[in-house]
């Protein structure tokens, strides 16, 4: 069981959460000019890091809130968990 | 090699078994291969014997870092099927079905395929019109597939819950009667001894760690016992693609996840075919040892543990006790969990790559056991000819840009509704 830390309600089980993967893709501009790759990576290139990943997961039966996680993907270590407009 | 045969095993007897010769033998790396394997599961063993016995191509090493069969290959539930609507999916599974039923023979290694039948069930009308459109396009694809309703499914299965007061009833289901089980180490160990006899190096306890990529073109390989040159590389290395991708400089489009199985305790025989819950994910079938061997869903989150969480465990037993209420009496005996390198189509990749002597063979998801000797087979060829196979076509990596998505199900990474 993962008990992961709301910055909004605090400590919570994996239960409430609902995953919402790597957190560190950015979805293009639509307002400037992309190319297919770019729109490709974005869609669905991942690294799927050993270790330390930067992801998103939502407070889905609590706050509803979506929050970034950085947890080791070996030991499922949680090091740190911000709101979703902070940088991690 | 030693033939294993019953007039071997009486003649064995008289020396109590003592001089069997060795299955495979404990190679060490030699500084030079024509062709190099990384992952030492089903497929990579496959694809190594495949290339000796089709291609004639034997100066092969399988580079596998822990033991051989120790990965995904030894944790799977072993069910073998070509239950699949696309072509590309149907053919090449198709294509396997036929290399199952022949396996034991051709492998002289008795590896316990039991086409049991798979049952699907189905849980509503809407569900039965997809079955019925499914098993329809097997069948256009020459691929078995019979549509059962409430009472034929209540023959077969008799422990189902087929009261009234249920969440989700039981419609029917789509059979497909040759689909079933196979013993999965012995699986691995037939490929191994056969490989070995026709010259290939089977080196455990080594792993790869870095390549030798020059000028857009692969040289070598680095390895935990040393350099190894070589000009063509097959990795088959399931849930470790990423890591290695990674020393590539490539990103795929794969990430790795953890599923789970358990086993309970032994019974006596109860459950005759392999039996797929519709209204979540769950499915279940009976060893030979009589225990129940179930699994589902992922564990719902990138993982490298090959270790689970109980919470999915415990939400994927839920469904196994709302179609079997009798599971609930029965103790568990083990559970595991294997990283599984889960694609964004929910289908393979079997391709060359954009480095000159590097082919991909990834992206297995839930159904990579019973793809072994079709991927084997197929990534031998396209190892050997520097070209794809018609069978694995479809299974390009280029697919993810071009929009030929093979989306059977709609299950990528992770499922809609999750
Ligand atoms: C719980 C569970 C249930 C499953 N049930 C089914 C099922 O019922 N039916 C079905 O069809 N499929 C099933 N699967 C999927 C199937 O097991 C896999 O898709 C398939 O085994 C993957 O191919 P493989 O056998 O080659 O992988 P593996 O056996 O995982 O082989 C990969 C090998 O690569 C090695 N390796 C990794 N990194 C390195 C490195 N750097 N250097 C050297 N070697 C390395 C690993 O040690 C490993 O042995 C299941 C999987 C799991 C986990
Ligand atoms: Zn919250």
């Amino acid at each position: 069981m993962l008990h992961i830390k709301c910055p909004h309600c605090g400590m919570r089980s994996q239960n409430e959460f609902s995953y919402g993967g790597d957190a560190t893709v950015k979805r293009p501009e639509l307002n400037k000019e992309i190319s297919d790759q770019d729109w490709d990576n974005f869609v669905y290139y991942r690294k799927s890091l050993r270790g330390k990943h930067k992801e998103l997961w939502q407070h889905i039966s609590g706050c509803r809130q979506w929050i970034k996680v950085e947890r080791d993907t070996a030991t499922h270590e949680i090091f740190k968990t911000v709101k979703a407009h902070e940088d991690i | 090699m030693q033939k294993y045969s019953i007039f071997n095993l009486i003649k064995n007897a008289f020396s109590g078994h003592q001089k069997w010769d060795l299955a495979w033998k404990d190679a060490t790396p030699k500084k030079e291969y024509d062709v190099v394997i990384i992952g030492g599961g089903g497929h990579g063993l496959a694809t190594a014997y495949y290339l000796a016995k089709e291609h004639n191509i034997t100066n092969v090493a399988i580079i596998e870092k822990g033991w051989l069969g120790g990965g995904n290959m030894g944790r799977n539930t072993t069910i073998i099927r070509s239950n699949y609507m696309h072509d590309d999916n149907a053919l090449f599974s198709e294509f396997g079905m036929d290399l199952w039923r022949k396996m034991s023979q051709d492998l002289n290694y008795n590896v316990m395929f039991s086409p049991r039948g798979i049952i699907n069930l189905a849980h509503s009308d809407a569900q039965m019109n997809i079955f019925a459109r499914r098993g329809n396009s097997m069948r256009l694809n020459g691929i078995d597939a019979v549509l059962l309703n409430r009472e034929e499914v209540k023959e077969i299965i008799p422990m189902a819950d087929f009261s009234d007061n249920v969440r989700f009833p039981i419609f029917g289901g789509l059979m497909q009667p040759s689909a079933g089980t196979a013993r999965h180490d012995a699986v691995a160990w037939g490929y191994a001894r056969q490989a070995d006899s026709m010259g290939v190096d089977i080196i455990q306890n080594c792993e790869v760690t870095g390549f030798d990529v020059v000028g857009g073109k692969i040289q070598g390989v680095r390895t935990s016992r040393g350099d190894i040159k070589v000009k063509k590389i097959g990795l088959c290395v399931a849930g470790s693609t990423n890591i290695l991708a990674e020393k590539l400089n490539m990103t795929i489009p794969v990430e790795t996840h953890l599923l789970q199985a358990c086993v309970t305790e032994p019974v006596k025989p109860v459950l005759d075919s392999v039996v797929t819950f519709g209204a979540g994910h769950f499915y279940i079938s009976q060893s030979d040892k009589g225990e129940m061997v179930m699994g589902g869903d992922l564990d719902g989150y990138n993982s490298y543990a090959q270790r689970g969480n109980l919470p999915t465990l415990q939400h994927v037993l839920t469904e196994g006790i709302a179609m079997m209420p009798f599971l609930s009496k029965l103790k568990m005996l083990r559970t595991w969990g294997g990283i599984m390198d889960m694609s964004m189509d929910g289908s393979p990749i079997i391709d060359k790559t954009h480095i000159e002597g590097l082919y991909l063979n990834c992206g297995w998801c839930y159904g990579g056991f019973k793809a072994t000797p079709a991927s084997g087979w197929t990534f031998a060829h396209t190892i050997a000819q520097d070209r794809v196979h018609k069978l694995n076509e479809g299974y390009s990596l280029s697919r993810f840009n071009t929009g030929h998505l093979l989306d059977e199900k709609g299950l990528g990474t992770k499922t809609w509704i999750s």
